[in-house]
């Protein structure tokens, strides 16, 4: 895929959840595209859609109506199994609260994605060890979460998110629970993904600064795409 | 294997619960064991009979006696390859706590129809020419500390008296499951005392034991024998020993009943605090479950962690139970001294305690297994904090 097509097409996506028997639209027909190798930021208030357009993407949750391709494959239509699949091999999870699974070490947390896939033991121990020097955490690699700050819980989850080579990255809140200095750290490693590794990066935070790491951000409010700002 | 890592890793992470499940587990399938095994110990008379021995008595109850002078008529019937008869006692020992049965027995006859008591031939000559002379199972001889040469002395109750016998001999039990709690003396010795005390009630007999060729012809004979003595002074009642042991058990059925029950209560409770136990976690760990299932898990993997957690839990207690149930029954059975003739743990028992704990860990993992694998992954992020 060259990087002028773009890698997520969104046309006429519509999303409302039930609450107690009443339908609460939360994404009302929009439609979008996100080119490959793009770092956007998806910015707006809390409660306007922001995780639910990010879960639509991701394939972790389904649309109302409209079409929804990524990298390819028009998701919307995939079932469940295919789904599992097709995340596994297309998209890498970053989470606000990290996700980490808190009896694996870092590096067994790291190591999860790929046990997905046929590599044999000694490459993924390569790739996982490759992975822990990248985010700068080979000497913590025994290190269960429980021992480890926040800001290298997300290094590990980070890490978790690009073994398996996969063209998306997803984030919601990244740096939501993080001190400024570890939010900046997360942020440039981000950034060098991008720049350096291709990945196309879609991040959804409300914090301004944060957003500036991307090179695009787009607004949405009350379920609807407003202004497009970029730099 | 990450599989295997992460469902004992995940027992281990709440070690108080985790702990107090098994120990709970530990009870219930150490007390599902000690009930199924007195169960057992209730039918191990009639487990033991032979399907080539029948037992006659007289037709009205057991506690009405035979004539002496029947065995000569019986034995003559053909497929009969042998007869003896034995004389319910009723004796105590010091005390009416002390219970084994007594039987006044036909020395010479009487032990070729019980193979499986197995005597010294010395001591069984010794016995049979001491008419005070006594054969007890090796149980009852290490309950009450009882060696050969020692005297025993018994009260009667259906016969009255003070009565002593001299130990001539100790038979030990050919297989695990023959009673040795018993206790055989000379029933001549018993009728010829009868003869100067009261005469009225000499030359009669409890049961008659009888031997047949072919346990096909079980049914056959038992009507000839009964009808032989129809409409004589008394009438009498045969069918199997198997089937004469289990008239015993059937009087006391309904207690039977009821420990089986209980056995199952016992199960049915530790599986629902199991089952609350693995909701618990399956609820506590809801988003790490939706986090597999977002990196591409499938609901097989996060209901197999699951079910691994539980099954592990049970089998823990399950298999540390088990092994309880042996001293604990070995312990059990020497409280209880001759009152169980036999009380030993079955491999049926271990069984059926392997299948009690297997199902308990199977069944608690359900309900939860089924909605982990269900829920929706966005629903289950949500649930993070
Ligand atoms: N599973 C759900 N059930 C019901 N309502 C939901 C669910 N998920 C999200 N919502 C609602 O949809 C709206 C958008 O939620 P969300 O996408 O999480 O917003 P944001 O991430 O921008 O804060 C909110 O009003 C939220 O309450
Ligand atoms: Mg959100």
């Amino acid at each position: 895929m060259d990087a002028l097509s773009p890698i997520v097409e969104i046309r006429h996506l519509t999303k409302s959840y039930r609450r107690g028997g009443q339908v609460v639209p939360v994404l009302t027909n929009i439609s979008f595209d996100i080119r490959t190798g793009e770092f956007i930021a998806l910015m707006g208030p809390s409660g306007s859609g922001k995780s639910t357009l990010l879960n639509l993407i991701a394939g972790i949750d389904k649309p109302d109506s409209g079409s929804l391709r990524v990298n390819g494959t028009d998701i919307a239509t995939l079932s469940e199994r295919e789904l599992a699949d097709w995340r596994a091999a297309n998209v890498g999870f970053i989470f606000q609260f990290y996700n980490l699974m808190p009896v694996l070490t870092a590096f067994e947390n790291i190591e999860l994605p790929l046990l997905l896939t046929r590599l044999p033991r000694t490459q993924r121990r390569e790739r996982v060890e490759l992975a822990l020097s990248m985010v700068g955490l080979t000497d913590r690699m025994e290190h269960y979460p429980s021992e480890l700050s926040g800001g290298q819980q997300q290094r590990v989850a980070i890490a978790r998110a690009f073994i398996t080579d996969p063209v998306l990255l997803v984030a919601d809140e990244p740096t939501g629970d993080l001190d400024r200095a570890s939010a900046d750290d997360i942020l440039a490693m981000l950034g060098r993904l991008n720049s350096e590794m291709g990945k196309t990066i879609i991040m959804v935070t409300h914090d301004p600064h944060a957003a500036r790491s991307a090179h695009l951000i787009r607004h949405l409010d009350k379920g609807e795409l407003d202004v497009t700002l970029e730099h | 294997m990450h599989f295997l890592k992460l469902i004992l890793r995940n027992t281990l992470r709440h070690k108080l619960r985790t702990g107090l499940t098994v120990l709970g587990l530990v009870v219930a399938i150490l007390a599902f064991g000690l009930l199924r095994t007195v169960v057992d110990a209730w039918y191990a008379g009639a487990e033991g009979a032979s399907s080539t021995r029948l037992v006659t008595r007289n037709s009205i109850s057991l506690v009405f006696p035979l004539p002496i002078n029947y065995q000569e008529r019986i034995r003559r019937i053909s497929g009969v390859t042998g007869i003896s008869h034995a004389s319910w006692f009723g004796g105590v020992y010091v005390t009416e706590k002390n219970f084994f049965p007594q039987f006044a027995i036909d020395p010479k006859t009487y032990f070729e129809l019980y193979p499986e008591y197995l005597i010294p031939p010395g001591d069984m000559k010794a016995f049979r020419t001491d008419r005070k002379g006594c054969v007890i199972g090796r149980k009852l001889a290490t309950t009450y500390g009882f060696k050969v040469g020692d005297t025993i002395p018994l009260r009667g109750t259906i016969y009255p008296g003070a009565w002593s016998f001299t130990v001539r001999a100790i038979y030990d039990g050919a297989e695990a499951g023959t009673d040795t709690s018993q206790f055989f003396f000379h029933w001549d010795y018993l009728n010829e005392t009868m003869k100067k005390a009261a005469a009225r009630r000499t030359d009669w007999v409890g049961v008659y034991v009888i031997q047949i060729a072919d346990p096909d012809r079980a049914a056959e004979i038992s009507t000839e024998v009964d009808a032989m003595f129809r409409n004589s002074l008394a009438e009498t009642l045969t069918e199997t020993e198997k089937a004469f042991q289990l008239g015993f058990v059937s009087m006391t059925e309904a207690i039977v009943v009821a420990i089986r029950i209980v056995s199952f209560v016992v199960i049915f409770i530790i599986l629902a605090v199991m089952a609350n136990t693995m909701a618990m976690t399956a609820r506590e760990r809801i988003s790490e479950y939706a986090t597999l299932k977002a990196l591409g898990f499938g609901p097989r993997f996060l209901t197999g962690l699951i079910y691994g957690e539980s099954i592990v839990i049970s089998l823990a207690g399950g298999l540390i139970g088990i092994a309880l149930t042996f001293p604990v029954a070995d312990r059990f059975s020497k409280q209880m001294g001759t009152l169980f003739p036999v009380f030993g743990v079955s491999l049926d028992t271990v069984y059926m305690q392997i299948a009690a704990a297997t199902a308990v860990g199977l069944a608690a993992a359900a309900l939860p297994a089924t909605r982990v694998a269900r829920v929706s992954i966005v629903e289950g992020l949500r649930s993070i904090g």
